[in-house]
């Protein structure tokens, strides 16, 4: 991505726009707000996919392992090696690599929507990650204790597991929507539309530096705000 | 209420076959709250295990409340441990979940509907005086208040059974009396068999009724207390009843006389002191008291004392006199034996605990 190239050096302009009291860009004030609101679809229905995708793998993850409920050396390894084949892709290459699945899924590989699949496939294998990471590292006394007192697998992982793991999944949630939104800028880039390709066709292709500036600020606001919600929901839910 | 027959658990290692358990065999009648003691090691943790049928035993069987816990399915064994209070060491309570949550966990595990588990979790709550507590979190409770939401859930499905996998030895002195002294109210008004894994002497003096002590997987010793601290060299009166090794070397024979009587204020009589007195009367010699430990244990007391005879008394006269009188009698080959003997008795003394663990 070329964005942070251009923003880091025009600084500047952002105080004279400031000083101006507006912007007298018409693709800021017209094309802005609908480009806004496009990422915020993106990596909304992405996150949504991701959660309903990642946090059953990494859980079936965490069961399956050796020291899990129900140890399955296959069915580890097997999850494993996709979760590990998704993470290894650099996302641009993913991108472009399951464009015949969007096709197929979407019907078109151009587009917020179309930029869904790819986000999603990209991010779920990682949050998968750090939800297995979270449920490893809730005591398994505690895990064991529950057996005892006559819980089935499934009250283990949807009464323990899961409530007890719920701050760390929710922090890693918050990790993975923040990855979901830089991912976006780079799917937005590529023709899916939303912040990042503004930020590419206006600001870096016509040289329109206010257009990259503003929509850095935009992304770090995003960015913001999304990581104080997490953390603040994490913190609420942790009686530790 | 408890019947466990012949338990073995053999464990397959790189060196070989151990066996954890090697042929157990414990009894507990209903009502009843029976120790378990040994050290670590010694198979208390595997016999907990196969309890709750989290293990599966190699051979034996266990019974609890009429039901063989060997031959179940999964299924079968979950319904089985809802008939099985457990209260764990760690307490481990949900960190996320309030007290309340917490004691209602079982029976939601169980399927009961929300206002029953309202009703019944008020009341366990108030049983173990938490009342107050209730939608405190884990956090937020001192060690004692935490093993008590324990007791709490543990009892939630009203089991017949009480699992206690050494439920005060995360506790202080004072803790410790307290939730034992709960685990006998709660046998005494809901009167549920309780089986009580402990390393710590003091449990097995402040509730228990009857013991086991476990070494290398089998049963060591094992009865009432009244019968287990009066036996011939017990290693549990030794460790219950400690007396100073005697150090010194001095004129006279060693006996150890253990006995057990009603507690006196229970209007029992006074058998070894009147034996004591008749017996320096019969011998018509000096019998100095040397040491000794007199404790009661519930309703009884118990004790161990050290007594020593003059050179010119006769020693088998006094053993056969002493237990003719109901008292167990032994004598102490101390320092008038021969050197190896006297090194013989101070590692017994000193290691040989029951617990592992010198007491004295």
């Amino acid at each position: 991505m070329s964005g942070g190239q251009v923003g880091v050096a025009t600084f500047a302009p952002v105080a004279e726009a400031q000083a101006l009291g507006a912007f007298d860009n018409r693709v800021i004030n017209e094309r802005l707000p609908e480009a806004a609101l496009e990422t915020i679809q993106m990596v909304g229905f992405s996150s949504l996919f991701t959660l309903f995708l990642g946090l059953p793998l990494g859980l079936l993850l965490h069961v399956s392992s050796p020291t899990g409920l129900r140890p399955s050396f296959l069915v580890h390894r097997a999850l494993g090696l996709v979760v590990n084949v998704g993470r290894s892709l650099p996302f641009l290459i993913l991108l472009i690599a399951v464009i015949p699945f969007t096709r197929f899924v979407v019907g078109t590989n151009i587009g917020p929507e179309a930029a869904i699949v790819p986000l999603t496939l990209g991010a779920a294998p990682f949050f998968a990650r750090l939800v297995e990471n979270a449920a490893r590292e809730v005591d398994p006394d505690t895990v064991e204790a529950a057996v005892v007192m006559g819980a089935s697998r499934m009250q283990v992982v949807t009464k323990v597991l899961v409530p007890e793991a719920l701050p760390s999944i929710i922090s890693g949630f918050t990790t993975t929507i923040v990855t979901i939104v830089s991912y976006s800028a780079m799917a937005g880039s590529v023709g899916g539309g939303g912040l990042g390709y503004l930020a590419v066709s206006y600001g870096y292709n016509r040289f329109q530096t206010d257009v990259m500036v503003v929509t850095v600020i935009v992304l770090v606001a995003f960015v913001q705000i999304i990581q104080l919600t997490g953390d603040f929901a994490a913190r609420r839910l942790d009686h530790r | 209420m408890i019947s466990v027959t012949d338990l073995r658990k053999v464990y397959r290692a790189r060196s070989g076959e151990v066996a954890a358990l090697d042929g157990i065999d414990l009894h507990v009648a209903a009502g009843e709250i029976h120790g378990v003691v040994g050290r670590s090691g010694a198979g208390k943790s595997t016999l907990v295990r196969c309890l709750t049928a989290v293990e599966r035993p190699t051979s034996g069987s266990v019974r609890i409340d009429g039901q063989e816990l060997t031959s179940l399915g999964e299924a079968g064994r979950r319904r089985a441990r809802r008939r099985i209070g457990m209260v764990f060491q760690h307490v481990n309570l949900l960190d996320n979940r309030s007290a309340a949550a917490n004691v209602a966990f079982p029976l939601e595990l169980a399927g009961v509907r929300r206002t029953a588990r309202r009703a019944r979790t008020a009341e366990l709550l108030e049983l173990v005086g938490l009342t107050d507590r209730a939608r405190a979190y884990p956090a937020q409770l001192s060690g004692g208040q935490r093993q008590r939401v324990g007791i709490a859930r543990a009892l939630a499905t009203d089991p017949a059974v009480l699992l206690c996998d050494e439920p005060t030895s995360a506790l202080d002195v004072t803790t410790t009396r307290q939730i034992l002294r709960l685990i006998k109210d709660v046998r005494d008004r809901l009167g549920v068999t309780v089986l009580l894994i402990t390393h710590e002497p003091s449990v097995v003096k402040e509730v228990c009724d009857s013991v086991t002590l476990l070494r290398d997987g089998r049963v060591a010793e094992q009865g009432d207390l009244a019968t287990v601290l009066t036996r011939q060299s017990s290693r549990l009166a030794r460790d219950l009843l400690p007396i100073l090794p005697p150090d010194q070397p001095g004129p006279f024979a060693l006996l150890e006389v253990s006995f057990a009587g009603d507690h006196p204020a229970g209007g029992g009589e006074h058998r070894a002191s009147l034996a004591f007195a008749q017996l320096v009367r019969h011998l018509d010699a000096d019998v100095a008291v040397l040491g000794g430990a007199v404790e009661t244990y519930g309703a009884q007391q118990f004790g161990r004392l050290r007594i020593g005879l003059p050179p010119t008394a006769s020693v088998p006269d006094a053993v056969a006199f002493l237990r003719a009188r109901g008292l167990t009698t032994e004598i102490v080959p101390g320092p008038t034996a021969t050197e190896e003997t006297t090194a013989e008795t101070k590692e017994a003394a000193t290691e040989e605990t029951a617990w592992g663990r010198a007491e004295r």
